[in-house]
This record gives C-alpha cells, structure tokens and sequence, in this order.
C-alpha cells in the first residue's frame, strides 16, 4: 500500500513540476497523502517551501500546506517564522499576510479583560491579538506601505490589523405605541423574522404575536415589528411593562409605557455604543493617533495615493467622525479625482459617513428631527437609527429612490426630499404615521411610482410639484382615487 | 601539444588569453600562445600555492607591469602572513623540499587542453610551498616593520583555528584572482555569455549584499524592495523617498535639464533624500564620485537598477572559483572548434612588411616561423617586445580573513563593499568579500579582494583601510583596543598592476593586423572589455557576427570524421555542468 501511494506522490510530483498551479494535482496529492500508512509530512512541508519560494502566490499550495501543517501539527510559532521570510522576500502576497492573520490570534491572544459573560458564547474564537504583537504588526505593515504604497496587500493586512472589532448581538431599541398597538424591535443585525426565537412578554403574561419585518421585500431585518391583540393597551390611563426576550441571544430589553404616554421605547443610542467607532477599531485612542500621525506623514510625501488616503478617512472615523467631517470631506473629493474609476464607491461611502454623523448630532441635540440637505447624498443606509425619527429633510441631494429599508422609519410623521431625482418611492410603505410627504422637483412619472404612499393611512398632504407626473392629463382625480386621505395636493 | 607540432600558418596569432581575447568562435584556424603557465595573463585565477609562485617569479623577474620610477619595485609586492605559527611553515617547507628539485626545466610549450591545467598546477604546487618561505622572507626585507609584528604575532595566535600551515595544504582547493571584477546581471558579458553558449561552462553565485562605509561604520545598503522593506537603519520615510527615487529612475523619466551641466551629487541633494540616502545612492548605487555628471550618474544608477533582480536580490554575480574561470571557458569553446592553445611559448619578434605595414608572420620562442594574417597581443606582452607604455596604476590588496566585515546569519555571504573616496583612503576603494562557497577560500575563511586607483603603492594606499576594518599585526600595537569582531587577517598580497583603462595603445606606429588590447582595468564590471573585444573583433572579421551561439558540441559532426566524440567533446561533456537551455545561466544557490 505505502509502495502505490509513493508511486502516486512521485508521480504528482512529476505533475507539478510541469503545471505547478494544477487545482487538480494539488488535490489528489492531498488525497494521498491523508491515506498513506506511514506519511513524511517534513517531506511534503519542503515540497510546499521549494513551490513557494518558486512562485509565492501559487494559492492551491497554500492550501495543500496548511493541510500539511494542520495534520501535522507543525508549531504555530514556525508557521509565522515561514510567513515572515515569505513577507521578507516579497510582500506583495495576500496569502502570506493572511496567513499570518490567522495565526497570531492562536500565538499571542488577547488577554480578555471583560467579564466573562459579555463574551457571546457561540461566537467564534476571538480574533484579536494582544496588544504588544499588534505594535510589532503595525510597525511591520508601515514598513511595507511605506516601501511600496501601491500594493494593496499591505493596506488590507493594515485595515485588518485596526478593524477587528465585533458587535456584540443585542436587541438596541423596544419601541412601542399606544395608539397602534404596535411594537417595533431594532437589532444589532438583520434577523429573520420567522426564525429567529423572541418573545413579548406583556406586563408579566407572555404574548402570542405575530413578528414581521418592515416590508415584504426582507425576511431579514434589522427592525421587526408586531401588532398588539386590540384592545391590550391602548387605555391610556394603564401603565405597562414590556420585556422583548432574544431566546437564542440569551439577551432581553425592558420597556415601561406609563400612565398618559401615548409611546415608549427603551434604547442604546449609537453615539452609547459608539457604534460607528467600533465598525473600525476597538483600539485605545492613543494607537490610533500615532497611526494617524504615520500614515499622515507618508501622505505628505504621497498626496495622492488613494490606500493611503481611504486609510486616513478610516482612521479619521475611527477617533472622531464629528471633528474630522471637514478634513474628511475633502480626502473624499481628492479620492474622487485621483480615483475616478470608483468615484461612486468614494461617493456611496462618503454618504454613509455623512448619515453616521448626522445621527451622531442628531443623538447628541436629543431630537428626533434628521435634517441632512444639500449633501450630494446618493443613497441612504442605518435606517435601522431612524427608527424613533419623526421628522426627515433629504431635500437637496442626488437620491433616485427610497429603498424598501426607509419603512424602518416607523414614527416618521414629516418626510420632506424637495430636489432629488426620486422616481421610486417603495420604501414609503406602511408608516402608520406619516402625514405629510414633500416632494418637489423630482423625477416621479407615473402613478404607479406613488402607489406604496396608499399604504400609509394617515397621509394627509402630499406636495409634487415639478414632477412628470404632473403633466398627465386627470392627474388630480386619479390621485384623489389612489389616496383617498389627502386632504392637501400641490401639483 | 608538442611545438613541433605546430602548424606554421594560422589565420589568427592571439597572444594571452585576458578576458578581452575572448576566443573567435567562428570557426577560423587560431593559434593562443601564452607565455605563461596559466591562462588569463592579469587576469588569472591562482590556486593559492600557484599564487604563491607567482609572487615567486614577480619579485625575482625583472617586469611585468610598468613601473613607474617613483615606486620602486620591492613596494609594488608585499606579503604578510599573520595568524600562522612559524613552527608550521617550517615543518611544510621541509617536507615539499625533496619535490621541489624537480622544478627546473618545465619550460616545455604545452597544448592548452584545460583539463591537463590541473596536472600542471599540481606539480607547480610542490614549487609553490617552497617558494613561499622565500617569499616571506623577501617581503619581511622589505617591510621589516611589518615582520616583526609578524612574529609576535605568529606566537600570540598559535591556537587560531586556521594557520598558515592549513591554507598551503587546503591551497588547491580554492581559486584566488589576481582582478577583481563583478558582473552586471544585466551586463554585457553575461549577455555575452548566454548568447554565445559559453555560459553552459560557467556556474555563478549572486552576490548577496552591498555594504558601504560611512561615518567609519558598515552599512548595509538596500538597493532592491525588499531591503528596503527589511531594512532596520532607514526611517519609514526614507525608505519612501528612496523607494520613489529608485522608481523614478527605472521609469527614465526626462532629466531635469536644469542637471545637465551639475554633478550628480549635486541632483541628490536637491531631491530631498537625507545625507545617509544620498551616500547610498551615489557610492553605493551609482558608484560615481561627487563630480560625475547627473546624466552619467542617473545612468550608472539605471544600469545598477536594471541588473537588480534577474537572478537574485542583488545586480551583481560571482563565477564560482573566480574570474580566471570565464577565459577559460571561452577557450574551452573555442577549442572545440579548432583553436589551439600553447602554454609557456611566446613570441620574440613580428616579421613585418614594411611597405604593406603588416605583419606577414611571428617567430616563436623556439624559433619556429608562424604565418598569420592577424596578431592579437595584450598591451603587457608588448612591453615584452619592446614597445613600453608608461599608464597608470592600479593598488590590489588580497586578504584571506577568518570572517565576515559585517557577520550575519549566514556564513555564506558574497559582499561587495565601497568605501567612497577621503573616508580612509585617498581614492575610491571597491571591496568583495568572498565567502568558500565561491570557492575563492577555504571553508572558515573569506577572501577579501581590494581594489583603488593608485596614489602611492599598494601598501602605502590600502594598508590603513585594511588596518581600520581587520585585526592585523600593525593594528596590535600596544595601547590601541582592537574590537574583537573585526575579522582577523591570515594572510595578505598587496601589489600594483597596470590599469587598462588608458585608452592609446592604439596607432602607436604598429602593423595595422597588429590589434593591442588592454589589461583588465579597475572599474567593477567588464563593459570596457568586451567593447574591446567586440571592437578588435569586428577590425580582423568586419563581416562576421561577434560570438553567435554556438552549436551543441554533440551536435557537430566534422567533414570526413565519423561522428564519435572526439576527446575534446568527451572533456567538455564532463566539465559542462547540466546543460540548460533558452539563455540561462547556472547559479548556485545557497540555501538559507
């Protein structure tokens, strides 16, 4: 048996030598080698180091390697030995960067400091790295962006190293309305609605209901919302306490509706759980502001490199998203011009920035008023913050729709998107308490576009002057028929 | 071959085999004559015992190079032995003494197949270990300073792992040049070399790192990405700029005209490189001095860049057992298509046609009369016959140290090192470090080649850098602490030879099919030879195409002989390493 398998490895040999990249070979040696009676793994090991040094991007022996160095259980400490010659040779290598990334979280691990039960019990293993080894990595990874500020494979490694944090699941807001009877719940991730385990339980006795999400274009969603049986709580002179129990997080949020409160909701605000900080970074200030000052200094020597002004936006973000907004912005518009290929990625991404910081302020003020005109914004995302929002001004910017995601925004009562391009408006879909709707010098064409506005009850005002629309003839008794609620028409 | 059996008329009469005579591989009837023993002339390669002898013959000969009278000739050549125990030497020079009776009349010309080289060298060698104890006592006449401190010297280090005793007895193995030379990767030769097929002969090594001295430290200069990824020495921000200066001069973007009559020194600093950056590049890189010109030094920086990363991290490479081996090889080609080689003859005069201005024919040292339409003789022959050319000098140290300047990980590193002009010595010093896998010197050893245009003698010029960098007898006066890393030196040459750089030699009233080429001159690389070479060529064979490649010995099969191989094929078959094809070179790679 031993004698057919060696044959078989000799003769993949041969193989490799003639198409060393051959997914196939690579495979069946694997295969091989797994059977063989009586394996010589330093043999396989010193195969992979001499195809590697030949070409050290050949993936398919990265993968027969790591094979090799699980079944064999070569030290993790060599591993990293090997992935810092290959890097010294040449570190314009995903593979040898990411190999590494995923062997100094084993080698030097974070020592955990937060209690233990923070810890979500079913996440995976912990990717961090302890604190004096990500000092030695930053310096390593500077070295070669420095060196060589176009290869990318630095720069990811770089945006791995500062970008590990993981959100903790949890339910962040209960919210809840008298008038509807009507329950929302935002979490810290879509989930789906049928699946997911949760229960209400309604001043002690739990409640069969019926989870749905905010439109029925998504099972997944970070909002989900329930209807009350009629009748549970709407005297306003009861109060109430609600519990939204996660079962499969092991996590709950209580809400108190009291006596003469017409709604209710129970949160964590994102600037509490400096959420889009830590979408970067849960690295101590001071690192992040050295990191600043370095990256900085190769911009000056680079100004218009694009790796190195992402990473100062990200890292500018990452320490204060509200006093940087200016510097931010014009990085942004210097990506746009040096990278024009991607200027709608620096554009997508440079609204999201703007939306974060808009919440941000808006959190910080205590209103429910978010106000973000005049921005060139082209799309819209966190809507799952807005979900207390009541007023909304879009007016002014570059958006074409408003995706089915705006129906998050289940208090929204104003909604003003005056001089965009909308010609969609799907998103605009059962929002008990919209009453007044402006939308001015848009693109919207025909009555079809308006259609999800029938769904929402209480509209009472709709403004679409300067639309397309307006131009067709019985504009006004079509409308009057499809939104029997409006009451106040501006054509 | 014995002289007899010359034939008397050849088309080509080619005295010495330097590498600028690299062999005519067309096919035509050419006779090598070469006065010596060895191939190469100036620029052969020693067995260390063969060395030994020929430091034998130079202080007892009368010439070989020009001397100039302010330098007399017992400065030109001086050897110091340190670290080797008196007792040793003794012992050996007792023991070869009974051999070295048959020294005497070895004068017989010899066919030049290189395999019968090594039978020669062995019995040269039995001379060569006795000879040695004269040549000592000779240079300690000469420099009785030096003897002395010799001695104390001989007895303090008595337990020195290796002694002087085990170089003579290990001598055979390793090949020490008279020349130091590197080769461009990209270089003309070694184009040369693939183009032709000589290169299935020849096994390189790369040299693995380029240090500089600076501020009276080694550094080590990162010239490719990754020393400057891996560097230590370089800030962050340096290695950015360096990095983009290095770029910006591949991409050979427009220079700034504004250059175009200032120094590259001069540009360096208006780059905004930093002191240490600006030393890397212009000695180390450019290896230019402070007044060469922007353009020259851009494309001196060019020409460094472009060699870097063909066969490894570094632009230069190294033929294993030494420069001798590429004239040879090149014989070795040409002798499978008829050249004839004849060691230890030489010619004694031209028979000219005085009306037509051209050679008709030579007479050899045994008289006998050779026709030829072309002589080709290296300028020092012609000293021999007559005609003497004063030029300048070159100052060579040869050390065999007992460790690396700058000690790494690895034993085995090829370091070439400069030492820019004022830092020690007056003029500009090139130094190689060699480690025994060139097989240069033995194991445990490193063979230190130093190289700089000549102020004085060769002593007077290098001796203080090689005092300052090395544990010598000098640097063991009392009071001074030596730093008990520096490489202690076991053995050293100093000599000077002619510098074959001075053009001139041309039109000197000569036989127009007279063609003189110049000895190997000092600078790094080989361009000004095979320019030479190529330019000699092209006046005896305008029609011709300068070394074509040549065919598979094996494939060759003579008009009228049965295709068997003849015993100069079986030879090449047996010396060729693998053969490879589409142009490579045969590197040795030493794995870390």
């Amino acid at each position: 048996m031993q004698k057919i398998y060696e044959a078989e490895l000799s003769f993949l040999e041969a193989c490799l030598k003639v198409n060393p990249k051959s997914y196939g070979s690579w495979h069946h040696r694997g295969w091989v080698s797994a059977r063989l009676p009586r394996p010589d793994w330093a043999r396989e090991l010193s195969l992979c180091d001499r195809c590697l040094s030949l070409d050290d991007r050949n993936f398919h022996c990265w993968d027969y390697r790591r094979m090799v160095v699980k079944v064999s259980g070569v030290p993790v400490d060599q591993e990293l030995e090997f992935s810092d010659r290959l890097i010294g040779s040449n570190f314009s290598n995903y593979s040898s960067w990411h190999y590494r990334s995923t062997l100094l979280p084993v080698l030097h691990p974070q020592t955990r400091q937060e209690p233990p039960h923070a810890s979500s019990p079913r996440g995976p293993q912990s990717h961090r790295v302890c604190e004096e080894q990500l000092l030695k990595e930053y310096e390593l990874v500077q070295n070669a962006f420095f060196t060589d500020p176009n290869d990318q494979s630095a720069w990811f490694y770089y945006r791995w190293l500062l970008g590990r944090a993981e959100r903790e699941e949890t339910i962040s807001c209960v919210y809840v309305s008298r008038e509807d009877e009507r329950v929302a719940v935002a979490f810290s991730r879509p989930i789906n609605a049928r699946c997911v385990g949760l229960l209400l339980v309604l001043d002690g006795q739990p409640l069969r209901v019926e989870w749905r999400s905010v439109h029925p274009r998504f099972r997944h969603s970070p909002v989900l919302i329930c209807d009350l049986p009629p009748g549970t709580i709407n005297d306003v002179t009861n109060e109430h306490n609600l519990t939204v129990h996660w079962t499969g997080n092991h996590t709950h949020r209580d809400c108190a509706l009291y006596t003469g409160r017409v709604e209710s909701w129970c949160r964590d605000t994102a600037t509490d759980q400096e959420l889009f900080r830590s979408e970067l970074s849960v690295e101590k200030t001071s690192v992040l502001q050295s990191e600043l000052q370095s990256v900085k200094q190769l911009q000056e020597l680079e100004p218009l490199n694009k790796w190195c002004l992402l990473t100062i936006i990200l890292l500018m973000r990452a320490l204060d998203p509200l006093g940087y907004e200016k510097e931010t912005l014009a990085h942004f518009q210097t990506l746009k011009e040096v990278d024009s290929m991607r200027s709608e990625y620096y554009s997508d991404l440079c609204c999201k920035f703007m939306i974060e910081n808009t919440i941000l302020k808006m959190e910080y003020a205590e209103v429910r008023v978010f106000s973000i005109t005049d921005r060139n914004l082209t799309s819209l995302c966190h809507l799952d913050q807005l979900l207390l929002v009541t007023h909304i001004n879009l007016s002014s910017n570059r958006l074409q729709r408003l995706p089915p995601q705006f129906a998050m925004l289940q208090c929204l009562e104003v909604l003003e998107a005056d001089n965009n391009f909308l010609e969609n408006l799907e998103g605009v879909y059962h929002l008990p308490r919209l009453q007044e709707v402006s939308l001015k010098n848009n693109k919207i064409s025909t009555l079809t576009d308006l259609q999800p506005l029938a769904s929402c009850p209480e509209l009472k005002r709709l403004d679409l002057r300067g639309n397309p629309v307006t131009q067709a003839a019985s504009v006004e008794s079509d409308l009057a028929e499809l939104l029997p609620s409006v009451t106040d028409l501006l054509l | 071959m014995a002289a007899e059996d010359l034939p008397s008329e050849f088309d080509v009469v080619i005295l010495g085999t330097g590498t600028v005579h690299l062999s005519f591989l067309s096919g035509d009837n050419f006779l090598f004559h070469l006065r010596r023993s060895y191939y190469a002339a100036n620029w052969a390669s020693f067995t260390f015992n063969a060395l030994l002898t020929w430091i034998q013959e130079q202080q007892v000969s009368s010439c070989l190079w020009a001397s100039t009278p302010q330098v007399s000739p017992q400065s030109h050549l001086c050897v110091l032995i340190g670290g080797a125990s008196a007792r040793a030497r003794q012992g050996l020079a007792e023991e070869e003494s009974a051999e070295a009776e048959e020294e005497s009349a070895e004068a017989e010309e010899e066919s030049a197949e290189a395999e019968e080289e090594s039978a020669e060298a062995e019995e040269e060698s039995a001379e060569a270990e006795e000879e040695s104890a004269e040549a000592e006592e000779e240079s300690a006449e000469a420099e009785e300073e030096s003897a002395e401190a010799e001695e104390k010297s001989a007895e303090a280090e008595e337990e020195k792992k290796i002694n002087y005793a085990q170089l003579v007895k290990e001598g055979r193995r390793f090949n020490i040049d008279l020349v130091s030379k590197l080769l461009f990767s990209r270089g003309s030769l070694v184009d040369l070399l693939i183009r032709s097929n000589v290169s299935r002969y020849t096994e390189f090594k790369n040299v693995t790192r380029i240090l500089t001295y600076h501020h009276g430290n080694l550094q080590q200069v990162p010239c490719s990405r990754a020393d400057v990824f891996a560097s230590r020495q370089l800030s962050v921000v340096e290695k950015r700029k360096l990095m983009r200066f290095l770029t910006s001069c591949i991409e050979e973007t427009e220079m700034d005209q504004a250059y175009s009559n200032q120094p590259y020194s001069k540009y360096l600093q208006d780059q905004q490189l930093g002191e240490n950056l600006q030393h890397f590049l212009l000695h180390s890189i450019a290896m230019v001095t402070e007044d060469t010109p922007t353009e020259a030094g851009l494309a001196s920086t060019r020409h460094f860049l472009r060699s870097l990363g063909r066969y490894g991290n570094s632009p230069f490479l190294f033929p294993v057992y030494g420069l001798g081996e590429i004239p040879q090889c090149f014989c070795r080609m040409s002798a499978v298509f008829g050249g004839i080689y004849c060691l230890r003859h030489s010619v004694c005069c031209l028979i000219v046609d005085r009306d037509a201005n051209r050679c008709k024919a030579v007479i050899d040292s045994r008289g006998q009369r050779i026709s030829c339409s072309h002589f080709v003789v290296e300028d020092g022959y012609l000293e021999a016959l007559g005609c003497l050319f004063v030029c300048r000098l070159l100052s060579r140290a040869i050390l065999i140290t007992d460790s690396s300047v700058l000690p790494s990980d690895s034993e085995q590193q090829v370091s070439m090192v400069t030492i820019p002009p004022g830092e020690v010595c007056q003029s500009a010093v090139k130094m190689v470090e060699l480690c025994s896998s060139t097989m240069t010197c033995m194991p445990g050893t490193y063979l230190v080649h130093l190289t700089c245009q000549s102020v004085g003698s060769a002593f007077e010029d290098l001796s203080q850098l090689v005092t300052k960098m090395f544990q010598t007898p000098e640097s063991q006066e009392p009071g001074t602490t030596i730093d008990p890393r520096r490489p202690t030196v076991l053995w050293s040459l100093y000599f000077n030879m002619a510098d074959g750089s001075v053009p001139g030699v041309e039109g000197q009233g000569l036989p127009s099919n007279v063609h003189v080429c110049s000895g190997p001159e000092g600078s790094l690389d080989h361009e000004h030879s095979i320019k030479q070479a190529e330019l000699i060529f092209q006046r005896i064979l305008p029609d011709e195409e300068f070394c074509p490649p040549a065919p598979n010995p094996e494939d060759i099969i003579y008009d009228g002989e049965s295709p068997t191989p003849s015993a100069e094929e079986d030879s090449v078959k047996e010396a060729g390493q693998q053969e490879e094809s589409g142009g490579d070179l045969n590197i040795r790679y030493t794995t870390v």
